[in-house]
Parts: C-alpha cells; sequence; structure tokens
C-alpha cells in the first residue's frame, strides 16, 4: 500500500550490466546529451522551485511589515523591522484566532468520528460476509463518483430541516459523512489483508466480535489507520464549499473554520485596507500546514498517492 | 465463534450507514428530483416542472460561459500539469544517470520533492487569497512588482477578460503539480531496473529511454491522473470565488458551474434551478470519465 515498491523490485542479476561493457560510442553520446540535458533539467527544477517558494516567503515576508510599507515600498525588500503587531491584529481584531481554533475543533471530532465509524464499516463490511454485504460496500464507494455540488442544495436542505444549520454538530456530521467513502474504501481493502489466524486465536481465547476488534485488529491497523487519518485531516481542514453552504445565517460568523475566516477576511480587506493584517492572517494558516507537512512528509505523500498507485 | 454475528454486524454498521445515508446518498438522490420542480424555498411544497429547469438552462448564456470555461480547463490543466510533473519526476528518479546499475535522480531530488509539494497541503482558498495579492493589480503585488522593476507596465492578471481565467488555471497548475511528481515517481520506482539497464546497453540517450520506456510502462498513472485532473477541472469553485473579481467576473470571464450552482442556490434560492445544474455537472462528470477510461484505453504491460 505504500508507494515504495522500488524496495520489493527483484535484484538486478550480478555482473549484468556495468558502465564497462557499454559500447564506446553510445558511452561518449549518452554523457554529452546528459550534460545538456541535466544543465536544462536542473535549471527547470529550480525555477519551480522558486515559483513555489517565492509567493509564499512573500506572504510571510509581508505580514511583518506596515501598511505604508506593503503599498509604497519595493514589494520584494525586507521589511524595515519585524514587528509582530500585524499577529496581534489578525488574531484578536480579524478573529483568525477563533477561526483556528473553530477548525481545530471542528477538525479534531470530525476525524476522530470519521475514522472510528469509518473502520468499523470497514472492517466489518471487509471480513464479515452476510447478505447485503456488496450492496452496502458498493454505495459507500460510489459516493467517490459523485460531484459534491450535486448534493449541494438538498444537503443544504437536509441539514435545515434537521434543525442542524450554522451548527458544529451539523457541520461534524457533514464532515464525516463525506470522508467516509475514501475511508471505507481505503479501510476495507487493509482489514482483508489482516491475518484470519490471529481473529480465530483470539476468538478461541473468549474475546468477543467488538473486543477482537479494538483490542486486536484496531492495532494491527495502526499504519493504514494513521495515513488515512492524516489524509482526512488535511481534506477536512482545508474545507470550504461545505463550511461556507452550511455555516450562514445569524452570529454564523462567530462559529465560522479559518478557510471561511480568511476568505472573509480578503474580500473585506479591500476597504479595511490593514494589509498587514491579512498577511499574517495567511501566514497563520500556512505555517501549521508546512509544519504538519514536514513532520509527516512521508506518510502525507504516501496516504495521499496510495488510492491511485494500487 | 458465530455467537453474537448479527447484532455485533448490525451494531458496527448502523451508525455510519445513517449518516452516510442521511447527508450523502438521500441529497444526490434528491438532486434528481429537485432539479424538475420550481422550488425556492420559501414554498411548503416543490412544484414539479417537468423538465423546464433545463430548457432555461440551456438556452441561458451564463451556462454556456462556464460550459465553454470547463472545457478550456479540462484541456489545459491536466495537459500542463502532466507535462510538468512527468519532466520533474523522470529529472529526480532518472535524471541523475546511472549510479552503480540503478538509476538515481539529480541531486537535491528530496528537496526538490518535498518542496514542490507544499503546495498541496494548503487550502485552495488561501492559495486563492495568496494569489489575489500575487497578482494585485498595482506595484504592491508579486507579479507587477517584479514587472516593474524591469520597467513593464503593470497587467490587469484578473481584470482583464481575456487573461483572468489563464491566470486561474496558472494558480490550480502551481498547486497541482507536486502531487503528480509524487505520483509519477512512485511509478517510475515501480519500473524494474534491468529495463533501464537493458535500454542503457542498447545505447538509449536521456529522451529514448523517457518516450520509450517510462512512459509505456506509466500509462496506467497517466490515465488515473487524466482522470483526477479531469474531474479538478469541473470542480474549481473555491479558486473563483476568492481570487476572480465579482465571483466570476470580469463579465463572467471566469466563471464555472460550481459558481453558478452556488450563486443560484444560496443568493437567489433558486433551489430546483441550482438543481438542474448540479445534474448537469454531475452527466459532464460521469461522461468525461467514462470517455477518458475507454478512449486511453490500452493493453497493460505486465512487469
Amino acid at each position: 500500500m505504500t508507494t515504495e515498491i522500488a524496495s520489493s523490485a527483484p535484484a538486478a542479476p550480478a555482473g549484468a550490466a556495468g558502465p564497462g561493457r557499454r559500447p564506446a560510442s553510445a558511452a561518449r553520446r549518452q554523457r554529452s546529451e546528459v550534460g545538456v540535458l541535466t544543465t536544462l533539467g536542473h535549471l527547470a527544477l529550480l525555477v519551480w522551485a522558486i515559483l513555489v517558494i517565492a509567493p509564499l516567503l512573500w506572504t510571510i515576508l509581508a505580514s511583518f511589515k506596515s501598511n505604508t510599507e506593503i503599498f509604497l515600498g519595493n514589494p520584494f525588500a525586507l521589511p524595515g523591522t519585524f514587528n509582530f503587531d500585524s499577529y496581534a491584529r489578525a488574531w484578536s481584531e480579524a478573529n483568525v484566532g477563533r477561526y483556528f481554533l473553530n477548525s481545530v475543533f471542528v477538525v479534531t471530532l470530525s476525524t476522530t468520528g470519521t475514522m472510528l465509524l469509518g473502520a468499523m464499516a470497514a472492517y466489518v463490511l471487509a471480513r464479515y460476509p452476510f447478505p447485503g454485504n456488496r450492496v452496502i460496500y458498493y454505495l459507500f464507494v460510489s459516493g467517490l463518483a459523485f460531484p459534491v455540488f450535486l448534493a449541494l442544495v438538498p444537503l443544504f436542505l437536509v441539514v435545515n430541516n434537521l434543525g442542524l444549520l450554522n451548527t458544529y454538530t451539523g457541520l461534524i456530521l457533514v464532515y464525516i459523512a463525506y470522508s467516509l467513502p475514501f475511508t471505507v474504501f481505503f479501510l476495507a481493502a487493509f482489514f482483508k489483508t489482516l491475518p484470519q489466524s490471529v481473529a480465530e486465536a483470539a476468538m478461541m481465547d473468549g474475546a468477543s466480535h467488538s473486543r477482537l476488534f479494538f483490542q486486536v485488529m484496531m492495532p494491527m491497523a495502526r499504519p493504514a489507520l494513521v495515513s488515512i487519518a492524516i489524509f482526512n485531516i488535511i481534506g477536512q481542514w482545508n474545507q470550504y464549499l461545505l463550511p461556507v453552504a452550511l455555516m450562514q445565517g445569524e452570529g454564523a460568523d462567530r462559529k465560522w473554520v479559518l478557510t471561511q475566516g480568511i476568505a472573509s477576511i480578503s474580500t473585506s480587506a479591500g476597504y479595511q485596507a490593514d494589509w498587514a493584517a491579512l498577511f499574517a492572517a495567511l501566514t497563520l494558516s500556512i505555517l501549521p500546514m508546512i509544519l504538519v507537512y514536514a513532520l509527516f512528509q512521508r506518510q502525507i505523500q504516501s496516504g495521499l498517492t496510495a488510492g491511485a498507485v494500487k | 465463534m458465530r455467537h453474537g454475528r448479527y447484532p455485533f454486524i448490525i451494531g458496527f454498521l448502523a451508525a455510519p450507514v445513517a449518516i452516510y445515508v442521511t447527508f450523502v446518498l438521500g441529497p444526490y438522490a434528491q438532486a434528481f428530483y429537485l432539479a424538475t420542480t420550481n422550488w425556492r424555498g420559501v414554498s411548503a411544497n416543490p412544484e414539479f416542472v417537468g423538465l423546464e429547469n433545463f430548457t432555461k438552462l440551456f438556452s441561458d448564456d451564463v451556462f454556456w460561459k462556464a460550459i465553454r470555461h470547463h472545457g478550456l480547463l479540462l484541456l489545459a490543466l491536466p495537459l500542463l500539469t502532466i507535462v510538468l510533473a512527468l519532466f520533474f519526476a523522470f529529472m529526480l528518479n532518472v535524471g541523475g544517470g546511472s549510479r552503480g546499475g540503478a538509476m538515481a535522480g539529480v541531486r537535491g531530488s528530496r528537496f526538490y520533492r518535498v518542496v514542490f509539494f507544499f503546495p498541496q497541503v494548503l487550502a485552495v482558498v488561501i492559495v486563492g487569497v495568496i494569489f489575489s495579492r500575487v497578482y494585485a493589480p498595482d506595484d504592491s503585488g508579486l507579479l507587477n512588482g517584479a514587472l516593474a522593476t524591469v520597467g513593464l507596465d503593470p497587467v490587469l492578471f484578473m481584470a482583464d477578460p481575456d487573461i483572468a481565467l489563464w491566470s486561474i488555471i496558472a494558480v490550480l497548475v502551481w498547486q497541482a503539480v507536486g502531487f503528480y511528481v509524487v505520483l509519477f515517481s512512485a511509478g517510475m520506482s515501480s519500473v524494474p531496473k534491468e529495463i533501464y539497464e537493458a535500454a542503457t546497453i542498447d545505447g538509449a540517450g536521456r529522451a529514448a529511454m523517457f518516450f520509450r520506456v517510462t512512459l509505456p510502462l506509466l500509462w496506467d498513472t497517466l490515465q488515473v491522473a487524466w482522470v483526477y485532473l479531469g474531474i479538478a477541472a469541473f470542480d474549481a469553485f473555491a479558486i473563483v470565488q476568492v481570487l476572480s473579481v465579482d465571483q466570476g467576473g470580469p463579465d463572467g470571464a471566469t466563471t464555472v458551474l460550481g459558481m453558478e450552482i452556488y450563486r443560484n442556490a444560496f443568493s437567489y434560492s433558486q433551489f430546483g434551478y441550482a438543481s438542474a445544474m448540479g445534474v448537469a455537472l454531475f452527466f459532464l462528470t460521469i461522461t468525461f470519465a467514462a470517455l477518458t477510461l475507454r478512449v486511453s484505453k490500452r493493453d497493460t504491460i505486465e512487469l
């Protein structure tokens, strides 16, 4: 399931090929070709790396500038003094602190819920044959194929009818629901690979079905659970369409999540013109993600690609 | 072993299935029904109007504008992203030549792989807001500031209808490339190194190696990439809402179906009409995915 398939590739037969065996002309031709192409390639890689880093770095640097520096100064200049005023303004006056904590709260609960419910469903669907098993499995997986926009209007009405519009409960339930297809799809495939003998041994020792799940199967599935949890955290933290559609109405702005809040600051910044605070708000939303990414880089990359490379 | 099996199964499935049916399957099913009504949310009961919403849709200028934009996105986004990502992935995995028999990436490939992926972990909205400043129409923007230092006039990236959509496509490509570099790298590293060795012995250069060995062996991954990016091309809502002037402007020059669905539903309360757009979007997406998988079908090369 990981992307490191290279290590499982069969080892090359010893001495089958070495640089010395190559015909001399081909080697020479290749060497000159390598020179030009590698230089161009290196250049392209470097340019793209700069293109990726520059806007992010510029955003972070601008958050320390004053409004005058941002508007009248050279956009490439370093800030005159590194002051954190803009962060204080963004955090309290522009409510970024509130939005940030709202996001943390919602994503913590919804990811936990997604993992628990997703793992339960996936486990039963993967390891317990019963009539209707396949039907339920395909119902879950079919959710991967539908565009969320199709459901948008009825979803709004359903949530509204349940009285859950503009509530954390509603948003969390919806996050869980829309994360289930991928979670179930991925975890079901993983639970299938766990050995039956362990399950039988536990049963012989008198474990109940749910005890078997929580004390034997869940710990064994840890690597897969971690990958999918990270995937869900990133996805739900970055979600925009669902909160924008569901967190509206009286006093909704107090419950906004970070993406929503920052989009709103960005549109109103044109009038208030506190650009430094906007840049600070952006930095506050970029840095945690870059940090999480730096820490879990391998799991994130393999987790995000695992669904595609099977 | 049999004891308590069914209570357990039901106990474990009840909550996930209930949540899923209520918030995902139910709404999807209802969307098709709502699309045939003129419901505006105020009256108690939606009134059935048959295909009226769809006839209105097909004579709606904005709808066709959005469709044309999806067409452009559908061509440009996958093509640019895949070409760039393939080239970078090749450099990072095979570009360094053979080292001790195994193909290696160029120097610093670990660094590039990490950096290129950065934008992928950021929310599309946040990326949109960052680029609204990067694209700022005066010298305070990163790009126009750069143009000013070499003495060029500022470009109205988002306000000029001719380039606004391209500016949005550029941001989408900027964000997507890193993911596909990683995806293609995974595919490339699963190619047995004997194949590269054999090709090297036969005197294949870098280009031949790429077009004759890497590309055919990566066909399946490319197909997946094309489908993913195509679906993303039908989905460009957040970026349009945040980055474009006037949410889809100037004058509808950057609008997409998602934007129109959102606008019709939540600004004009035209729930029936918005649902009809959702149904149209659904059929477009499904048709695209089915066509791509069918057209690009090839015999998989077994390794």
